[in-house]
């Protein structure tokens, strides 16, 4: 049977050589991705989400980035140790990606038009006159008023969210089977980040990319993506769709991050914004067992000592977590809701 | 654009104006009848006291000053007798621009190759040895690198020759001198840039494009780095221009920067006002071009 | 490892663990002083100015000879166990002239260096602290300032006062102070608005309280970059006037003034202005060096 997988990444481990030691920046995540499917990763600042998913695109500087163990499989080749020239032919045309902050992403001493123009050349026998037109057309694809006009412009002259739009029509100009997009919205207003995300869902329906999208906004999550993966702290929590993992998650990071969410509506009885209490431990020594455990409100003498496997729970939705352990005490979320309110 | 160049411009002038009547009261301070001694032929003191108005009060003095120089005429020589400093400029400072031109050709040149070079390089040996040879070229006076070069290659190995600006044989070490100072600031800042915009995001962004190394290298991290070494060009034209002092006494050269020296040196005060007033108001010129070049190759004041 | 229900135990959240900073925190000037000390060739720099300062005042107590007398029996004599640098054309004794210049060029370049930056603080400080139409006159004039030549008013100043320590000194600094009025202006208009300082004025601090206690500390970092970095320029300004004859004049001497007669003489006794050449260019390399280190430890960007 033909695999429907375009991505698989198996326990990758990558770590940071630093002078003060190995920073374990991802510490064996593994996930997998299907034709014309979206996963959100989501997570704190520093949980591995941005080292995971450029390591996919070897992006991280190596030195003094390195992937220790693991595989990534794209397409069913394995290329975890691709050189950079090898990269060099998969970045752009197979892969694409967006950033975070759109008014760094861009070189400010060249014109748009150029700087979609140069990807298209890179990887396609096509000539001056015929990449401009392609480009002007991606233009009006990704909604920017007046492409003919503007594609003379430099990055200066559009304002964030239109440089984002620029952005994603360097990353689609060739076709791409992937598209990651780290915190593509975080960086923008509020109004300007929805009609981003829904300039996103528009193409995803229309070309049929895969995606990998990335945030710590529970909220994009929702509308975008179809399965998700919650990381912490360098590993995978707990994965599944979306729907699960917002209706029945399973782990107590979720629930935390879940009820942190603030809440306009009746519902909410809490009067005070929940927060999970403590840090993220240090990654240059992080702790052997699970690295949520002194954080979280259940955790058992087990959880210190030894880090959890994932199980999977129902179908397709995963975690790791020792609750789901047939000695581990009963506990739902509901009850764990009600623990909290009692404190 | 126009609006930051047009300030610019009227910046220039004030600044002329006011470093021009600054010249003119200090004058007054000199010691003595500065322009009457009994060294100067009676001929020349006439011209000076037409020139200057020196019988007149001081406030119409200022006003023929001022009247004069915007006639473009920069007043006489005491030493030199029945020229100008107008004929002196006209004579001597081609010479004296030749081997700016030349020394700032090189320099830059140089300069922005080594601090690439550096830069791609970064802490391996081809980054130590060019930062060694900038360190070296900042911290080495002109005067004395021009005076080592002379010793060695012409007075000890005979290799090029020692002094006057008659071929392009002269102009080599007069050049390398001057240009060293600044060949090292070049690439000192290059380097410094280089290594800034490599950390940027756009350049992630063209990683993520899967272009090579070249075209990153040239179109995305270069045309940005040299941005700010533009910036540094107006005090590099300063400092050539005062080099060029040093530089044609060591070499004999008879430019602009030499007679200077000299008329200092010979109490020659008139041509050492005019010369004074021509390179200030000269150097402030140069860095109204500067602004107009920095305003050319950045797109963001472009418009 | 063994899995029985005992393991099961709940425990819950670990406030002493879940809140660790694993790595010590140390001060701003703590990691600027390791930094310096790991940067070799800096350390290296502030011993070789050391002993330079320390020989200019010691250096001619260590031969009998002065540095103005002449002895016209033994002019121009290349460096022997009796003249250790040799002598001049007057039969001056080389050794003694290196340190007494030493003496002044040293000195015009730190206390250049010093008032530029007094005056620099002082107008910067002014002009960031109070704001408004004070800021604006002062930068009006810095603005004017910095676009006159340097070096042309220098020579100015320099032609109508006469040589001497003193009109150099005045002729650096009138508009040297500048460069660091503008960053200590910098850096304080970028304090200003941090919320330290709202926290120190709600408090009831004084504009004099706020300037030395709480701005001025914070912008210690650049004024001492600034200032290491002036001492070399106003030694090479100095090496250079001297050079052209309008600095330093005998019977004093200086390095610039040396350098000077020295290259007058290159073609019979060239050690006269490699050994002067030398002395310049090794301070000026030491200084630069040292400055580059200290950019590189004070500038709070580059905290490791």
């Amino acid at each position: 049977m033909e695999s429907k997988k375009i991505l698989e990444v198996n326990d990758l481990r990558v770590s940071f050589d630093t002078y003060a030691g190995e920073v374990q920046a991802v510490r064996g995540v593994s996930f997998y991705l299907n034709k014309a499917e979206t996963i959100g990763v989501v997570g704190e600042s520093g949980c591995g989400k941005t080292v995971s998913v450029q390591s996919i695109m070897k992006l991280i500087p190596m030195p003094p980035g390195r992937i220790k163990q693991g595989s990534i499989l794209f397409e069913g080749k394995d290329i975890t140790h691709y050189s950079d020239k090898q990269m060099q032919k998969i970045r752009g045309s197979e892969m694409g990606m967006i950033f975070q902050d759109p008014m760094t992403s861009l070189n400010p001493t060249m014109k748009i038009g150029n700087q979609i123009i140069d990807v298209l050349r890179r990887h396609k026998e096509i000539s001056t006159a015929d990449a401009r037109k392609k480009a002007v057309e991606m233009l009006e694809l990704v909604g920017l008023p007046n492409p003919k006009g503007r594609i003379n412009q430099y990055p200066h002259e559009f304002s964030g969210g239109m440089r984002q739009r620029v952005m994603i029509a360097i990353a689609l100009i060739c076709g791409p089977k992937l598209l990651i997009a780290d915190e593509p919205t975080t960086a923008l207003d509020v109004t300007i980040q929805a009609q981003i995300l829904d300039l996103m869902k528009d193409l995803k329906n229309k070309i049929k990319t895969s995606i990998i999208l990335i945030t710590h906004d529970l909220g994009v999550i929702a509308g975008m993506a179809e399965r998700v993966i919650v990381m912490y702290a360098g590993k995978i929590m707990e994965s599944g769709p979306v729907d699960n993992i917002f209706l029945n998650p399973l782990h107590p990071y979720s629930w935390g991050l879940l009820k942190s969410v603030p809440r306009l509506d009746a519902f909410s009885k809490e009067k005070k914004l929940s927060a999970i209490p403590g840090y993220p431990p240090d990654l240059f020594s992080p702790p052997k067992g699970c690295p949520f455990a002194s954080r979280c409100n259940y955790s058992m003498e087990i959880c210190y000592e030894a880090m959890p496997k994932m199980t999977e729970v129902s179908n397709g939705h995963h975690v790791a977590c020792w609750l789901t352990h047939p000695l581990a005490p009963a506990v739902n979320r509901k009850s764990a809701e009600g623990n909290k309110k009692n404190e | 654009m126009s609006k930051y160049l047009l300030k610019r411009f009227l910046i220039s002038i004030l600044t002329i104006w006011i470093l021009i009547t600054i010249v003119f009261f200090l004058v007054r301070l000199l010691p003595g009848d500065p322009f009457i001694s009994d060294k100067v032929t009676p001929e020349i003191a006439k011209n000076m006291l037409k020139y200057y108005g020196l019988d007149k009060p001081m406030h119409e003095q200022y006003i023929v000053f001022m009247k004069n120089l915007l006639r473009g005429d920069l007043g006489y020589s005491l030493r030199y007798k029945g020229r100008t400093v107008n004929q002196i400029v006209i004579d001597a400072f081609p010479r004296s621009a030749d081997l700016g031109i030349r020394a700032l050709i090189f320099a830059v040149i140089a300069g922005l190759m080594l601090g690439i070079i550096a830069a791609l390089n970064q802490n391996k040996n081809w980054d130590k040895l060019s930062m060694l040879i900038a360190i070296l070229g900042i911290s080495v006076p002109s005067f004395i690198v021009g005076a080592l070069l002379q010793y060695f290659f012409a007075v000890k190995l005979g290799w090029l020759p020692a002094a006057q600006w008659k071929g392009f044989a002269y102009t080599i070490m007069p050049s390398f001198a001057l240009g060293l100072g600044t060949l090292a600031l070049v690439a000192r800042l290059m380097r410094a840039s280089m290594l800034e915009v490599v950390n940027q995001d756009y350049i992630k962004t063209a990683k993520a494009k899967g272009l090579n190394q070249a075209q990153i290298t040239w179109k995305y991290q270069i045309r940005n780095a040299i941005l700010p070494v533009v910036t540094v060009l107006g005090p590099t034209v300063a400092y050539l221009t005062t080099g060029t002092f040093v530089v044609e006494q060591i070499f004999a050269i008879p430019g602009l920067g030499r007679h200077y020296v000299i008329s200092i040196q010979n109490l020659d005060y008139s041509l050492t006002l005019g010369l004074t007033i021509f390179f200030g108001s000269f150097l402030v010129l140069m860095n109204f071009v500067v602004d107009i070049v920095y305003g050319i190759v950045d797109p963001r004041i472009r418009l | 490892m063994e899995i029985t229900s005992s393991k099961f135990k709940h425990i819950g959240i670990n406030s002493e663990t879940n809140q660790t900073i694993v790595r010590p925190s140390i001060t701003y000037w703590q990691d600027a002083w390791r930094r310096l000390r790991s940067n070799k060739a800096a350390i290296f720099s502030l011993i070789l100015i050391a002993i330079f300062t320390l020989f200019a005042f010691v250096g001619p107590t260590m031969t009998e000879y002065d540095y103005k007398t002449n002895d016209y029996l033994s002019i121009n004599q290349f460096p022997s166990s009796e003249h250790w640098f040799g002598t001049d054309e007057l039969g001056r004794d080389l050794w003694e002239r290196v340190w007494e210049g030493a003496k002044v060029s040293l000195f015009i370049g730190l206390m250049a260096a010093l008032v530029q930056t007094t005056l620099g603080i002082i107008f910067g400080g002014i002009a960031g602290l109070f704001g408004g139409k004070v800021d604006m006159i002062i930068m009006r004039i810095v603005d004017i300032l910095i676009a006159i030549p340097y070096m042309i008013v220098v020579i100015m100043i320099m032609v109508i006062m006469g040589s001497g320590i003193v009109p150099i000194i005045i002729a650096l600094t009138i508009t040297g102070w500048v460069d660091m009025a503008r960053l200590v202006r910098g850096q304080i208009l970028q304090l200003k608005n941090q919320e330290f300082i709202l926290a120190a004025r709600t408090l009831g601090a004084s504009s004099g309280r706020l300037l030395f206690k709480h701005l001025l500390p914070n912008s210690l970092g650049v004024i001492i970059i600034n200032l290491t970095m002036s001492i070399p320029r106003a030694i090479f300004s100095e090496a250079f006037l001297s050079f052209i004859g309008i600095g330093i004049k005998p019977p004093m001497t200086s390095w610039g003034q040396l350098a000077n007669i020295g290259a007058r003489a290159m073609r019979i006794a060239p050690y006269q202005l490699l050994i002067p050449g030398i002395f310049i260019s090794l301070t000026m390399l030491a200084l630069n060096i040292l400055g580059d280190g200290l950019r590189d430890c004070l500038d709070p960007r580059l905290r490791k």
